[in-house]
């Protein structure tokens, strides 16, 4: 398998996914980015590690999306060298490459931006929590301020808003740079909720650390539980059964439904329609406490393990889940008419917050968000993996990129959710739902990419001697949060709450 | 218009009952809405803090506003300051890059404030424990009163700690 234009030595990684690894020199690493822009693919993540065995001492990774599979290549890199910047060919790489070099220490060469990014200067400079010789600052310092970009002009102010928001939010600053009401500029600063979680990765055992996949996004519990175990298994090189797959998919859907009736609830709420909110947080009360009956836990954490599912679902289960899908698609079909016919939510939603589809291309808006600027991307449709493939997923896809349009894919991947939830009852197949999974003992890596409910989700896993090296876990939000700033600017203030909550992003999930 | 009525109509009320403790839900509704005013006068405003959480907990802390838990109807409310909160309600933990955040909100908390630590990290830190990244649980930044364990706890025993918390401030 290879990137058109580029001579690549790649092995594939046994993963249900077309998902192939290897090594590039710096000539290759830049030619490999400049070759993945020309045939239209995309950067999913880049992340710097600490190799083992008798290597270079470090490498940098990039994982890149093309219609082939997703290519993972690796540069080794020496002490104290640095790496050729993506930022150019791929814009929101920047501040995944600033925490590389907080958390590794590994720096791009004659990168444009050098502030810290997770590092908010509570820990010294030379301390890289990622290195295995690191020993951890016995005092830590008061966080620092940051280096905001200026903006002035006759009539320019700043509104600062945060870390700890007015609203029930996970924390992070928003920079306004405002001209009477109108945003000139946003910056923001996240970093808040760093709380170490890929050098807790390493303290775990690989068997258990699903536990920890399950907690780096609270909202999408499932979708990294399944693609860290997904990384497990394909470094493993083991299949779940089939039964396994087929309810961790029941599982991925019920959580996609959950966040999608959650979010149109506040999205009506933002614009004005408490009616929205009462009745959207009905629906999604009454989802969660279905998915506390039939699988044990509101948010179905701790369900998928390596392995297969802590979970199955018996006939009256399965009665219920339908029964359910009916209910709730008869209460959203009404919801959406009131929605779509309502003057003065539809004033709101329209326009606002618009990132074109030109623009979504060039910043790598990707998940939700990107399908609602015409960014027709979803794992589940393409390149798919079990049980997916059976199941012919409907891509719900926009070209305004507006408030409205992310309403609107909600509403509909909402819609085609409670489908597949059907089609996956129909089909569910008999068997054990779950097997003996064993780690290997040796050095060996694996691969997890899940399209969550927010967007591609990607867990890369390093393993050696039985224990995890690495684990990289990659949220859509990177892509997506440099994006916001580009969509707030020309509304006004009000509004930021509103397109904010249309992209709805993770803090946690970014932040790890 | 008229679809939107028809929507509440059919609707209904849902809101359930308070946590029960032992008296008719009646009297429970009425002996919470004595108690927050023996003690503060006013309904009860409630400061939420996401110090580092994973947002499970906020998401609990979102339900108790849906129509089912309905906290306004028991005179709590969420307040967008410190300044205007009775209570301050933290999911955990405390990574160290909110720390001085954290301890600013509690600060600008006028007395006499409640503090209530919600979850297992808001507890002792949960499975992300302390590390050069976390401080632990909220009690190893600001005064704790009450905690309330579970990952995320359930909506209903969010409420029953927050009681708790104010009935510990009657009794006291």
């Amino acid at each position: 398998m290879q990137i058109r234009g580029l001579k690549l030595q790649v092995e594939p990684v046994r993963s249900p996914l077309p998902v192939f690894r290897g090594s590039v020199d710096a000539k290759g690493w830049e030619e490999a980015a400049r070759a993945v822009l020309a045939a239209h693919g995309r950067l999913v993540s880049t992340w710097g590690a600490q190799a083992g065995g008798g290597g270079a001492p470090f490498t940098v990774s990039a994982a890149y999306a093309l219609p082939a599979g997703l290519f993972w290549l690796q540069l080794p890199l020496e002490a104290g060298r640095g790496y050729p910047d993506l930022a150019p060919h791929f814009p929101f790489a920047g501040r995944m490459q600033r925490a590389s070099a907080d958390l590794v220490g590994l720096r791009a060469e004659s990168a444009a931006d050098g502030r810290g990014w997770l590092n908010h200067g509570v820990w010294p400079e030379s301390f890289h929590p990622l290195r295995r010789d690191c020993a951890v600052p016995e005092r830590f310092g008061a966080a620092q301020p940051y280096a905001f970009v200026p903006v002035q002009g006759d009539g320019v102010h700043e509104i600062p808003v945060g870390p700890v928001h007015a609203g029930i939010i996970e924390p992070g600053h928003f920079r306004f740079s405002i001209v009477g009401e109108k945003v000139l500029r946003l910056e923001a600063r996240l970093g808040y909720t760093h709380k170490g979680i890929e050098k807790r990765f390493t303290q775990l055992p690989p068997l258990s650390a699903h536990r920890l996949a399950g907690r780096v996004c609270g909202d999408s519990t499932v979708a990294y539980a399944w693609a860290y175990c997904m990384a497990l298994e394909s470094a493993a090189g083991f299949r779940p059964p089939g039964r396994a797959a087929w309810l961790r998919a029941l599982l991925l859907e019920r959580e996609r439904i959950a966040n999608h009736l959650g979010d149109l609830g506040a999205l009506g709420n933002d614009a004005g329609l408490a009616f929205g909110l009462a009745q959207f947080s009905r629906l999604r009360e009454d989802w969660l406490r279905a998915s506390l009956e039939l699988f044990g836990h509101r948010f179905m954490m701790d369900r998928i393990v390596p392995g297969g599912v802590a979970a199955d679902l018996g006939a009256t289960g399965v009665e219920r889940l339908l029964r359910q899908c009916d209910d709730v698609e008869r209460e959203v079909r009404r919801l959406r008419e009131i929605y779509d016919e309502h003057p003065g939510l539809q004033d709101r939603f329209i326009n606002a917050g618009k990132v074109a589809p030109d623009l979504a291309r060039t910043l790598g808006l990707t998940g939700l968000a990107g399908r609602a600027s015409a960014q027709a991307v979803d794992l589940r449709c393409k390149p798919s993996w079990p049980p997916y493939d059976a199941l012919e997923v409907r891509m719900a896809t926009h070209k305004n990129g507006d408030v409205a349009a992310r309403v609107t894919v909600r509403f509909e991947e909402t819609l085609e959710s409670l489908r597949l939830i059907r089609a996956i009852c129909a089909t569910l197949p008999h068997g054990p739902v779950r097997a003996e999974l064993a780690p290997p003992a040796g050095a060996a890596a694996g691969a997890g990419w899940i399209e969550g409910w927010r967007g591609e989700i990607l867990v890369a896993l390093e393993l050696d001697g039985g224990a995890i090296a690495r684990c990289h876990c990659h949220d859509p939000s990177w892509q997506n949060w440099p994006v916001i700033e580009h969509a707030v600017m020309d509304n006004i203030v009000p509004d930021f709450p509103l397109i904010n909550k249309s992209f709805n992003l993770a803090y946690s999930g970014h932040d790890l | 218009m008229w679809k939107i009525l028809r929507q509440i109509a059919r609707t209904g009320i849902r809101t359930e009952p308070a946590p029960d403790c032992g008296e008719p839900p009646r009297a429970e509704v009425e002996r919470i809405h004595r108690e927050l005013l023996d003690i503060l006068g006013q309904a009860l405003t409630i400061r939420q803090v996401d110090p580092g959480s994973c947002n499970g907990c906020e998401l609990e802390i979102h339900a108790l506003g849906n129509p089912y838990y309905n906290l306004e109807g028991l005179g709590i409310k969420f307040v967008a300051s410190p300044r205007h909160a009775d209570l301050l309600l933290v999911t955990g933990p405390v990574s160290r890059n909110m720390e001085l955040a954290l301890k600013r909100t509690y600060d600008a908390t006028p007395e006499p404030k409640l503090v209530v630590a919600v979850g297992d990290c808001g507890c002792d830190g949960g499975i992300f424990g302390e590390s050069y990244a976390t401080c632990g649980g909220v009690a190893k930044v600001i005064p704790v009163d009450v905690s309330v364990p579970g990952c995320p706890p359930p909506p209903l025993e969010i409420l029953r700690g927050i009681l708790a918390a104010v009935r510990r401030k009657v009794s006291a």
